[in-house]
């Protein structure tokens, strides 16, 4: 490396062949001196190679997959761009990287522009690409699905972001093209819906590269006036054209406008197959602009029809009120009369029932009248008289027969009569009696079972067979268990009691 | 009561009316919201008629002011 500074003066000459020999330079098979080929510094055959290639592949155009993409804080992006056999490096400056729709990602299939370049410092050839195209999927949708995944990952699309419409805005505000169909079919619609109503236009265009910016200035601006106004609902779209003329409403920029406004927004965008990224931002998506305003506002008579409804069932449903009242007052006032009408009333009842009292009188008369005169009638009929001539002998004969009759019943009774006694006297107690037992009762009547039924002191009737005694109580003794048995046997009642009252038979005089 | 919506208003005149429906008011009862309800329709009234004719269009004038003209539809049609 010693030998530099002669090798740049060498170099400095270059494009002036010095050495007759070497009239093509830099070629490496020219035989030269004896020293071989011209020795040339890393400098001049860098230089040498950058000159060939950049006149050589001055427009290149390669298809590869983009790897490795980083972008430098000087917004320059850096990226491989490789198949399955090779890479090469490529650089893409910010100005150009800033006209892309799309965001380069790794594995991205693309078609670039660009020419090679050598970045001598370092000895390495690159592409600078001026142009880049997704492969596959339009550089569009890709930009919009690229755009959509990444605000919806931030939840700018989330349900619960989406604010209800009023009921009825005090105001409408519009973004939109001041000439276009969008705002004449709005504003024919709001008419015949809600004549009246406030509407309050912020021109923006619509497509173009202007479009996305003043949009999102539009939206900004009636988001700070909307307070004031009383714009309760936004508006913001246009008509249908092709998917580049929508393009605007794909733009992050009024994404991120629609999502900032103070006041619900309303996306209308295009027709209804048309979706955009405003649509998904949006607080309502219409799929036109007059269906927009027909989101907007409800129908004014509708609503003037059921205020009307409303105040006349209020009128109805207050009459109902008085005229229950006036209804209940005049059966309180009539009750009120009462007393006079309560009189009336019994008067009434009084010559009622005194007119049925003399009628039924008068009935019972006269069926008395009618049973006696059936009566005397029949008894015509049975005078004595004509009777007795009649069954005289009749009653002869049956006299007759009496007789004998009545004796044989009589027999008949008196010895079923003596049957019976005899039954009778062998069934009486006193014969039981006449055997030597007594029967005791206690003073209340009750017939003595048991020694434990008295107390010394109570007072015993028994009876014999010929009379009976009052006696007193002096001492109760149970029954002994063994002597039990016999002494039932052996000895009759009265031994219990009886021998110890004898000494006492006027018991009664004691009570 | 001035600044109530629309659909509070409709809302109120809607619990009035069902309120006096219902029947077991007083008499006292039924006639206040009978006003009430009154009151209310008066109201909705007012916000379906407070809309007067008004479309405009923003304009920038010098100095990023806003001015506000009316829009004409059939001059742009």
């Amino acid at each position: 490396m010693k030998d530099i500074p002669f090798t740049v003066e060498l170099e400095d000459e270059e494009e002036r062949p010095q050495e007759p020999p070497r009239r093509d330079s830099g070629g490496p098979g020219v035989p030269g001196d004896p020293g071989g080929p011209d020795v040339l510094t890393v400098g001049q055959l860098t230089r040498r190679i950058r000159g060939l290639l950049e006149e050589g592949l001055a427009h290149v155009a390669v298809e590869g997959e983009l790897s490795n993409v980083k972008q430098a804080a000087s917004g320059h992006v850096y990226f491989n761009l490789k198949d399955d056999s090779a890479q090469v490096r490529c650089v893409m400056f910010r100005a150009a990287a800033a006209g892309l729709r799309f965001e380069m990602e790794d594995g991205l299939h693309v078609m670039l522009r660009g020419r090679v370049s050598v970045y001598e410092q370092r000895g390495e050839y690159q592409i600078v690409v001026l142009a880049m195209e997704p492969r596959g999927a339009g550089a569009l949708q890709l930009a919009f699905e690229q755009l959509k995944a990444r605000l919806e990952a931030e939840g700018l699309f989330a349900p619960e972001r989406k604010r209800p419409l009023p009921f009825l805005p005090r105001g409408i505000g519009i973004v939109t093209s001041p000439t276009g169909a969008a705002i004449r079919d709005m504003l024919h619609v709001l008419e015949r819906r809600f004549p009246g109503m406030p509407v309050l236009l912020a021109p923006a265009s619509v497509q173009g590269t202007p479009a996305p910016g003043e949009i999102a200035a539009a939206l900004r601006t009636l988001g700070e006036i909307a307070p004031r106004q009383h714009l309760d609902v936004i508006i913001c779209g246009r008509g249908g054209g092709s998917v580049e003329d929508l393009w605007a409403f794909n733009s992050e920029e009024v994404a991120r406008a629609i999502a900032a406004s103070p006041v619900p927004v309303i996306s209308a965008v295009g027709h209804e197959t048309d979706f955009t990224i405003a649509d998904f931002v949006a607080d309502l998506r219409a799929p036109t602009p007059s269906a927009a305003a027909e989101l907007a506002v409800p129908v004014r008579g509708d609503l003037l029809t059921l205020v009307q409804d409303f105040r006349l069932r209020l009128s109805q449903r207050l009459d109902d009120h008085l005229s229950l009242r006036r209804e209940r007052l005049a059966a309180t006032r009539a009750r009120l009369e009462s007393p006079q009408d309560r009189l009336e009333q019994l008067a009434l009842r009084l010559d009622d029932l005194g007119e049925r009292l003399r009628s039924s009188g008068r009935g019972m008369i006269t069926r008395w009248r009618e049973r006696s005169g059936s009566a005397s009638a029949r008894l015509k009929l049975l005078r004595p008289d004509r009777f007795n001539r009649l069954h005289a002998e009749t009653l002869k004969e049956l006299q007759r027969r009496l007789q004998p009759a009545l004796t044989r019943h009589v027999a008949s009774l008196r010895e079923r009569l003596g049957a019976q006694a005899e039954l009778l006297d062998s069934l009486s107690p006193l014969k039981v009696l006449g055997r030597g037992y007594a029967v005791a009762r206690m003073s209340d009547g009750t017939l003595l079972r048991s020694a434990g039924q008295t107390a010394p002191g109570d007072l015993l009737n028994l009876r014999l067979e010929d009379g009976q005694l009052e006696t007193e109580v002096l001492k109760v003794l149970p029954a002994e268990p063994a002597a039990l048995e016999a002494g039932r046997e052996k000895q009759p009642p009265e031994g219990k009691s009886g021998g110890k009252t004898k000494g006492k038979p006027g018991g009664k005089k004691r009570k | 009561m001035s600044n109530v919506s629309f659909e509070q208003a409709l809302k109120k005149l809607e619990d009035s009316v069902r309120r006096l429906e219902d029947g077991s008011l007083d008499l006292e009862e039924a006639l206040q919201t009978f006003e009430e309800g009154i009151q209310w329709s008066r109201q909705c009234h007012l916000r379906l008629a407070e809309a007067e004719k008004k479309v405009e269009v923003l304009l920038k004038a010098d100095r990023e002011e806003l001015i506000q003209v009316a829009f004409n539809l059939d001059e742009d049609a």
